[in-house]
């Protein structure tokens, strides 16, 4: 059931603003709060950045966090998901805390990885999240391979990775694709299309688009309004659904666009200034603000409290100590009498999930 | 541990599997045509029918994929050992094998229990895709160990410590071996530890080694005009047993380094800058060192025989190393 392709930058078409079958008013809150969390960290980290504080570059997804808070809002706690540099969005649905992230961000001892990998390289395995390599899309097939465990072990759950539209001309994605399809395997694939991979386009990255080529691996592919929280929410919903009833893999091509630089020290002059305006409109933080206040919701008291937590979080980063130089070689491998560490289960904030008990896992 | 049946190197490897996934149920197999087959060497044959397709699986071909999807089922409870069907065809999971099992731990705390085995060497006219001793591409990249045992008894005992290793383990078995080298396998589980082995006490010179040319070193140094020839079986790469290497060198005060591998930068490279480096005062002659030369391993018998450190030139390097 691919659908025809919307991966044309004039973007995708504005969604139905009925009330969605699947979310509460708080669910819906959540999804803005967890949205304007994202951009207020990397608001606040850019300023960090500029201030010296943060060293290396900074990656943001600016226009994009619909992507990440949707997809993971509905992901169930003993889900596993590897997450992509512009998705902070899954971490904070996870429950990592900003002050985590943006310790992180400075390369702290408090951060996630403790100062050994910086930005956005980071998965809390507390949160039953792994961070992303460079090696774009590596974590398709390690999302595969989770997904081959729950469905060896007759689990009922489900593994979700995002990638980026540049990496669908790398053989792993070819590989993932593939092997989840021959294994029938319950993975969710979401392609965060937004339009350029650094500053190559898409027409000069693939001559049909990804979505399409689903079908040809043997499942459903489906093109989505990536700047809709709910739409993102409601596509990878049903994707879980399918998944857990042993329907085996779907990908999600979330139609988004890429509102800054690749990085900090990109100024993105390849892209046409009249292209960023048409998606400004788009944005998705705008989008579910004006459904929550539709019904009541303060909006900006709700921003103003948001911007007071990372404004504390980053207080409480800024005063975090460096690492150790002491510690740099430490860690390499994992002593044999220590006890096994693996992925733990992360929070799953919707009402699905919270209201009802979720699908629990299966016994081997 | 009952009686010690006699078993090649081969059903050595297989019986520590077959041993470990009675075991161990999360331990998992992957690789490609490993089932039905029982794979290219046969290493696994017959494992299909004990253990089902879900344990024995017969995998795209794919290496990215094998060790990818390793990595992924690892991190939620698995132990998988992956196959590649030759060693040579891992630089096709040469990606996912460095930056994302290697260094998982390092940066998110996350440790990668898998198992990677690599059929090894030459000497088959396998040319140069079926022949590569690749290990020292691993031995370079942080978070990954590489053992290469040489005797039926350590094959059986390291793949068993391999699995039961929290971190991703690169495991050679040098082809070469297979079926050539028998040996008392005890019966049961038991691990070999990653440590070097005395595979022949001596005083006057030490050969350094490992896998295939171990029993190289053993047939070149049996009878050198009566001089003792000790031969240090090194069995981990990475780590490198250093205490066991400066311990035979300040016991030989010589040393000859083989390795089958490409000359420049392969496990007898790391060996000799540590001997130099830290047992220098205790050298009466040259670090020599015998290996492939930097070429890809050829087709043609005479052509790889021309490369491949054999038991002459093995000789002729300690012979002429014992008289300096």
């Amino acid at each position: 059931m691919a659908t025809s392709s919307t991966a044309a930058p004039s973007g995708p078409s504005t969604p139905s603003h009925s009330l969605p079958e699947h979310l509460t008013l708080d669910d819906r809150v959540g999804l803005l709060r967890s949205m304007l969390l994202m951009r207020t960290i990397e608001e606040r980290a850019m300023k960090l950045y500029r201030q010296g504080k943060v060293p290396g570059s900074f990656y943001d997804g600016f226009g994009q966090e619909a992507v990440s808070v949707g997809a993971a809002w509905a992901m169930a706690a003993a889900d596993r998901l590897c997450v992509l540099h512009r998705d902070l969005g899954a971490h904070l649905v996870r429950g990592v805390a900003p002050r985590e992230i943006l310790s992180q961000y400075m390369g702290r001892e408090a951060g996630i990885t403790h100062g050994r990998d910086g930005n956005i390289h980071f998965g809390d395995y507390r949160t039953g999240c792994v961070g992303m390599v460079s090696m774009l899309p590596d974590m398709m097939l390690v999302a595969a391979g989770m997904a081959m465990a729950f469905k060896l072990r007759g689990e009922q759950r489900c593994a979700l990775t995002w990638f980026g539209d540049g990496s669908t001309s790398r053989g792993d994605f070819h590989e993932a694709m593939n092997w989840a399809g021959v294994q029938n395997l319950p993975v969710i694939f979401v392609l965060e299309n937004n339009q350029f991979a650094y500053s190559t386009p898409i027409h000069l990255q693939f001559a049909v688009n990804p979505v399409e080529r689903a079908k040809a691996y043997g499942f459903p592919g489906m093109s989505v309004d990536g700047n809709d929280a709910e739409a993102m929410f409601e596509a990878t919903r049903a994707a879980r659904a399918r998944a857990l009833d042993g329907r085996g893999p779907t990908l999600i091509e979330a139609v988004t666009m890429r509102m800054h630089g690749h990085a900090a020290h990109d100024d993105m002059k390849y892209v046409p200034k009249a292209l960023v305006e048409e998606w400004r409109k788009k944005d998705p933080i705008d989008r579910q603000s004006a459904r929550v206040a539709a019904h009541g919701v303060d909006v900006d008291a709700l921003k103003a409290e948001v911007r007071e937590q990372v404004e504390q979080a980053a207080h409480t980063a800024l005063a975090g100590a460096m690492p150790d130089p002491a510690t740099a070689i430490d860690r390499v491998f994992h002593p044999r009498d220590a006890d096994e560490i693996l992925l733990e289960d992360g929070a799953a904030p919707w009402s699905g999930f919270t209201l009802t008990p979720p699908e629990g896992r299966g016994s081997r | 541990m009952t009686a010690a049946p006699t078993l090649t190197y081969l059903q050595a490897i297989s019986d520590g599997l077959r041993s470990e996934m009675r075991d161990d149920e999360r331990v998992l197999l992957m690789g490609e045509d490993i089932g039905v087959f029982g794979g290219a060497f046969k290493v696994t044959e017959g494992f299909i029918e004990e253990f089902g397709i879900d344990r024995v699986m017969d995998t795209p071909l794919a290496e990215a994929g094998i060790v990818g999807t390793a990595v992924g089922a690892a991190v939620v409870g698995m132990r998988p050992v992956c196959e590649m069907q030759f060693a040579d065809f891992v630089s096709c999971g040469f990606d996912q094998i460095i930056n994302v099992a290697g260094k998982m731990l390092y940066r998110q705390g996350l440790p990668v229990n898998i198992t990677v085995r690599l059929p090894s060497g030459g000497g088959f006219s396998g040319g140069p895709f079926h022949s590569q001793n690749p290990e020292a591409w691993f031995m370079h990249s942080p978070g990954l160990k590489v053992v290469a045992p040489s005797t039926a008894e350590d094959a059986k005992g390291m793949i068993i410590a391999s699995i039961r290793d929290p971190n991703p383990v690169i495991y050679m078995e040098h082809k070469h071996l297979y079926r050539r080298v028998k040996g008392e396998v005890p019966e049961g589980s038991y691990e070999t530890p990653f440590a070097a082995r005395v595979a022949r006490e001596g005083t006057e010179l030490v050969v350094i080694t490992y896998g295939a040319m171990v029993h190289t070193a053993l047939e070149a140094t049996e009878d050198l005009d009566g001089a003792s020839v000790m031969v240090l079986d090194l069995r981990t790469l990475k780590p490198l047993d250093e205490q066991a290497i400066l311990s035979a060198v300040r016991a030989c005060s010589k040393v000859v380094i083989v390795d089958e591998a490409n000359q420049t930068c392969a496990a007898g490279a790391q060996v000799a800058a540590l001997v130099a480096e830290h047992a220098f005062e205790d050298l009466d002659g040259p670090v020599v060192r015998v290996a492939t030369p930097d070429v890809p391993i050829p087709f043609s018998p005479l052509l790889e025989q021309a490369v491949l450190p054999s038991v002459d030139r093995v000789r002729e390097a300690c012979s002429q190393l014992l008289e300096y």
